[in-house]
């Protein structure tokens, strides 16, 4: 076991290359999931708004999460 | 009026149909690759008998300059595509594509450098075949900043656009530059007249991560495609009831 | 021809005069992108790199690696089978580095001929394979430790 830790020596080199590839491909399903879940959730929150009703002109979108502002990324 | 809006949004509700019988596979595809990628590659694979087990690290730096050189490709291609029949979906691939694009890009030149640090004794060198890596990890980061500096999305889209096509000269560059210039970087060991020069052993655990990889991709990307769909449908949404309060289904 | 057509061809035109412009670029800076001089090349361009710093590529000429008295100094040859050119260097060498392999030196050529390495790289080839594999070919006679492109580079 300590020898396939050790990597010849290596074990430096070897281990944060596997791990950089892990983090960064982790961390971009992740990112994506996150972003996915917020947009379906702001997505049906203006389509709960449909059902035709007089709005206010200044009342853009009262009710909606506060995770609208980010929706443009992920 | 109607039939192009119906046209706009008919194929996005066919892709996302397909998105979501594809998606499963490929996930699970995604994870069973990967275990038995990294099995092979950590474990049931020998040292190499000059660079001992930093090899290892090939199995994961190949793989992922592979994908960085066939996702900015394809992006170049939707971008084409866009450019010349107009498809709805072409620029939405090239958004969601591009981040997963600079991700791989940036394993690919994290572990060469570890893997260069041991072997050739440097972290990096100006040499042809990682200058021009590092031009591509450019491209994506600023395809992805062009892309958002315009506050009409589609003409963000469209600048995008032209600079994956200007960028796509850098492809060709990457694959010959071990040919066309004396490099650091060694020869083609894979994709080269003659065949491998990689060891069946060494081969094949590099293949499985390969595919690993490409899974991971079509998973990853599918969803960046619905996101972007759905974000797309926001947007509309939210332009045609800043207009009135009566709103119709746009969707 | 329909619009779409016609924004075909102005892309494949656009992306025509691109690979035009950029192929003719890199022949013109052909010079400045090099790597690596060969030995060869130094007989050639030895005047261009006359008191600048460049690097120096080829293989280790077997026999020719020396350790110094003084314990830090190592002198060895660098070939490319036609020409060789003798290197001094103080300091570590990478671990890959070893005689009839790849390696590429930065530094100064000296009046006397001699090139004085600020850095030695090692260069590997594109060969990847077990130790067993490699120790049969080596009782079949067959092992070429070093691929011999490293110096037709």
């Amino acid at each position: 076991m300590a020898q396939f830790l050790a990597m010849g020596g290596y074990a430096a080199f070897v281990w944060p290359a596997y791990g950089v590839a892990a983090v960064v491909l982790v961390a971009l399903v992740a990112a994506t999931l996150r972003g996915l879940r917020e947009r379906e959730a702001t997505l049906k929150a203006l389509e709960g708004m449909r059902p035709a009703r007089r709005r206010s002109r200044r009342a853009e979108a009262p009710d909606l999460p506060p995770a609208q502002a980010k929706v443009s990324e992920g | 009026m109607t039939t192009a809006l119906m046209h706009r949004y008919a194929n996005p509700a066919r892709f996302l149909r397909i998105a979501t019988v594809v998606l499963p596979w490929a996930a699970v595809a995604a994870g069973l690759l990967t275990a038995a990628g990294l099995y092979l590659s950590l474990f049931a694979s020998p040292p190499d008998y000059q660079q001992g087990d930093t090899v290892r690290i090939m199995y994961i730096h190949v793989p992922a300059a592979w994908m960085s050189m066939f996702i900015y490709t394809s992006m170049a291609v939707a971008a084409a595509v866009g450019l010349v029949w107009k498809h709805p979906l072409a620029d939405l691939y090239a958004k969601a594509a591009a981040p997963i694009g600079a991700g791989f890009t940036a394993v690919c030149l994290i572990t060469g450098s570890l893997w260069g640090a041991p072997m050739w004794g440097t972290w990096w060198v100006w040499d042809a075949r990682l200058t021009s890596v590092l031009i591509l990890f450019f491209l994506y980061l600023g395809y992805m900043a062009l892309v958002n500096a315009f506050d009409d999305p589609e003409r963000g889209v469209k600048a995008g656009n032209v600079l994956l096509l200007v960028g796509i000269v850098n492809v060709p560059i990457i694959k010959f530059s071990v040919d066309w210039w004396n490099t650091l970087h060694q020869p083609a060991s894979v994709v080269r007249m003659g065949g491998p020069t990689i060891d069946g052993s060494m081969l094949v655990p590099l293949l499985v991560m390969a595919l690993a990889f490409k899974a991971y991709y079509i998973a990853t990307v599918l969803l960046r495609i619905k996101s972007e769909i759905i974000q797309r449908k926001i947007q509309t949404l939210r332009l045609t009831q800043g207009d009135s309060g009566a709103v119709e289904s746009g969707a | 021809m329909t619009r779409k057509k016609r924004r075909l061809y102005m892309l494949l035109l656009a992306l025509l005069g691109l690979g035009t412009a950029t192929a003719l670029t890199l022949t013109a800076f052909q010079d400045n992108l090099v790597f690596f001089f060969s030995p060869s090349d130094l007989q050639t361009k030895g005047e261009q790199v006359k008191d600048r710093s460049f690097r120096l590529g080829g293989l280790v000429e077997d026999g020719s690696v020396r350790k110094l008295p003084d314990g830090v100094t190592v002198e060895f040859r660098v070939t490319d089978t036609q020409h060789t050119v003798g290197v001094s260097y103080r300091g570590q060498l990478p671990d890959l580095f070893r005689e009839g392999q790849g390696v590429v030196a930065e530094g100064k050529l000296r009046p006397d001929g001699v090139f004085v390495a600020r850095e030695v790289l090692a260069k590997h080839d594109e060969n990847y394979m077990p130790p067993e594999v490699t120790d049969a070919l080596k009782r079949a006679g067959q092992y070429k430790p070093a691929d011999t492109r490293a110096s037709a580079q």
